[in-house]
């Protein structure tokens, strides 16, 4: 019988030929990740096991992103356990900050996670990785505490969903974030609960690796176990210049099995805007017009890549931000901040009026940078509209792409884009 | 007495514990500020033991493990709920909070209702409306690593004694 991806590196992690829905394997991991959130509870976990070493020293990922710089002196005492453990354990991947990044932007990007590997992370939005054709799903800090002692984790193996995109001619301005949260509002957030998501079609393999990352990044908005793509040509120019290790491409059989596949036509698919408090309360973005906002979040790990900045500059530039607005612009690491300001686009955000910062979670989480008052509202490229997530518990956040939020914080209100700029 | 909390579906983990409070990690920190964003009086009047009651989806979001700390922390005895997110659901017997999954409970129990709940049997009363529910009762092994406190502590003890 055949496998899907998914199943096919459960399998082979497992050390077994064959792997079914339903099955409980115990396999052996590539990479356990965690941050300075979970990182410090994971830790602590880990030394109650009593033993004096990590599993393996390379296969370990720490990265101070949340709370980063560190906000007050609790986080900053969050941090320096995490840093003090990765000095004591010798953890090769771990990062201080003015080299760090926002985890699931960074460690693709350092090529540390790469097609073919078995992931856990402490944090939900591990399932990131599954563009680059991995299997990564995000778990407690427990589970991550036994994976670094063991470097194995059990798992139950997931159903398969596929998700199947026809056609390349997507509408102007449609991204990936469009996509998943189109997929969200159809199957609900818990649609894919305890699932892997897997995207296919030509309107897949069109999309560039930082539109499959904000894909996948999405997944466990819809309850999966993960989101993953299969590899193909995009993806193995992306890894070839920065895999610093071997690695191994799976695909998924003609005759695997799915519990549904769904279909789509990308050109009927609209811009989307996820409406207050949960992701799957999706509206195109003509519906959603004319509403006010007070704040912009542009970034984080679903969309602080290249591209994402590339297109809100695009539309900032030359133009200027509502007065009454603040615009905030989270890059996902140094090297894509380095790589916006050598191309303009940071010059161009800031003469629009924006505020860039320093790789962090930030607002995403309600963290710092960026909090919500009473009764604001947030137009943010982020990935959750939970009450309370950027701020006050009685803010509101609504979920768009880079275009929308760019466009929306020229207008002082929600807008598509074409009524701010002209397309392309 | 044990008193029922009812909340509804999709409860997510940034309601159970707002992420503003988590630049700390101990538990009776994590408590003072549990399901606040669901219920701001929630921390203050939860007597231990009191059960929590939810829909669907309960503890859906982020893979904090801060969350199912701050309800256990609060001491809430265990969460009655029509489903769990996944990750949520494995952290919290990873810590030794019990979670029973069961639709047909939810639905009869009311806020304030007092219940009680038999982990061994799965057994749910409602001993206000004089009525009672099956869930699926955990196995023994689940059973001894949610008294030993969770998976770290129940690992130890089975290696001292292995």
């Amino acid at each position: 019988m055949g496998m899907t991806i998914s199943e096919k590196i459960l399998a082979a992690h497992a050390g077994v030929d064959q792997v079914v829905p339903g099955e409980i394997i115990n396999a052996k991991l590539d990479i356990v990740h965690a941050n300075d959130v979970t990182g410090p509870v994971a830790i602590k976990e880990f030394e109650k096991f009593g033993v004096d070493k990590v599993f393996d020293k390379e296969k370990i990922t720490l990265v101070p992103d949340h709370f980063t710089p560190n906000k007050d002196i609790p986080s900053a005492e969050q941090s320096k356990i995490l840093k003090e453990f990765a000095k004591k354990m010798e953890i090769k991947h771990y990062w201080e900050i003015g080299r760090v990044g926002i985890e699931h932007c960074l460690l693709p990007e350092q090529g540390v996670v790469l097609p073919g590997d078995l992931i856990i992370g402490a944090d939900s939005h591990t399932c990131t990785y599954g563009a680059l054709g991995a299997f990564a799903t995000g778990v407690g800090s427990t589970d991550c505490a036994a994976g670094m002692a063991t470097g194995e984790a059990w798992f139950r193996v997931p159903e398969s969903l596929k998700f199947v995109f026809h056609g390349a001619n997507f509408q102007p301005w449609v991204s990936g974030k469009d996509l998943i949260l189109y997929i969200i509002g159809k199957i609900g957030v818990d649609g894919a609960r305890y699932k892997a998501m897997e995207f296919a079609g030509d309107g897949i393999r069109a999309l560039s690796m930082d539109n499959r990352f904000t894909i996948c990044n999405m997944a466990i908005e819809a309850g999966a176990k993960t989101g993953i793509i299969e590899p193909d040509e995009i993806t193995l120019e992306y890894v070839k210049a920065r895999a610093k290790r071997e690695y191994k491409i799976y695909k998924s059989d003609p005759d695997a099995q799915y519990e549904e596949i769904y279909e789509f036509n990308s050109a009927e698919i609209p811009l989307q805007v996820a409406f207050p408090h949960l992701p799957e309360n999706t509206k195109s973005v003509d519906e959603a017009s004319g509403i006010k906002i007070d704040q912009v979040v542009i970034g984080s790990c679903t969309n602080g890549r290249l591209e994402d900045l590339e297109v809100a500059a695009k539309i900032l530039k030359g133009k200027k931000i509502h007065p009454e607005i603040r615009c905030l612009v989270f890059p996902g690491t140094q090297q894509i901040l380095l790589e916006a300001m050598r191309n303009g686009w940071i010059e161009a955000m800031i003469e629009a009026g924006a505020v860039v910062s320093t790789p962090t979670c930030g607002p995403c989480l309600g963290g710092h940078m960026g909090i919500l008052a009473k009764g604001e509202r947030a137009l943010a490229t982020t990935n959750r509209n939970f009450v309370g997530r950027m701020g006050n518990p009685q803010s509101e956040v609504y979920l768009c792409n880079p275009a929308v939020a760019a466009a929306s914080a020229i207008r002082g209100e929600i807008v598509h884009p074409r009524e701010v700029v002209n397309y392309g | 007495m044990a008193k029922a909390w009812k909340f509804g579906h999709d409860i997510d983990t940034d309601a159970i514990i707002p992420a503003r409070y988590m630049n700390r990690s101990e538990p009776e920190h994590l408590a003072a500020h549990c399901m606040e964003d669901a219920d701001a009086s929630f921390a203050k009047k939860v007597q231990k033991g009191d059960i929590i009651v939810a829909g669907k989806n309960f503890g859906c979001g982020s893979s904090r493990e801060h969350a199912p700390i701050a309800i256990k922390a609060a001491g809430v005895k265990a969460v009655i709920a029509e489903s769990y997110a996944r990750i949520f659901y494995r952290n919290a017997l990873n810590i030794g909070l019990p979670i029973l999954e069961c639709p047909e409970a939810v639905q009869g129990i009311e806020a304030g209702d007092e219940v009680e709940v038999d982990l061994a049997s799965g057994k749910i009363e409602n001993k206000t409306k004089g009525t009672t529910f099956q869930a699926r009762p955990f196995p023994p092994f689940m059973q001894e690593l949610i008294k030993a406190g969770g998976l770290v502590p129940y690992v130890k003890e089975k290696m001292k004694n292995a």
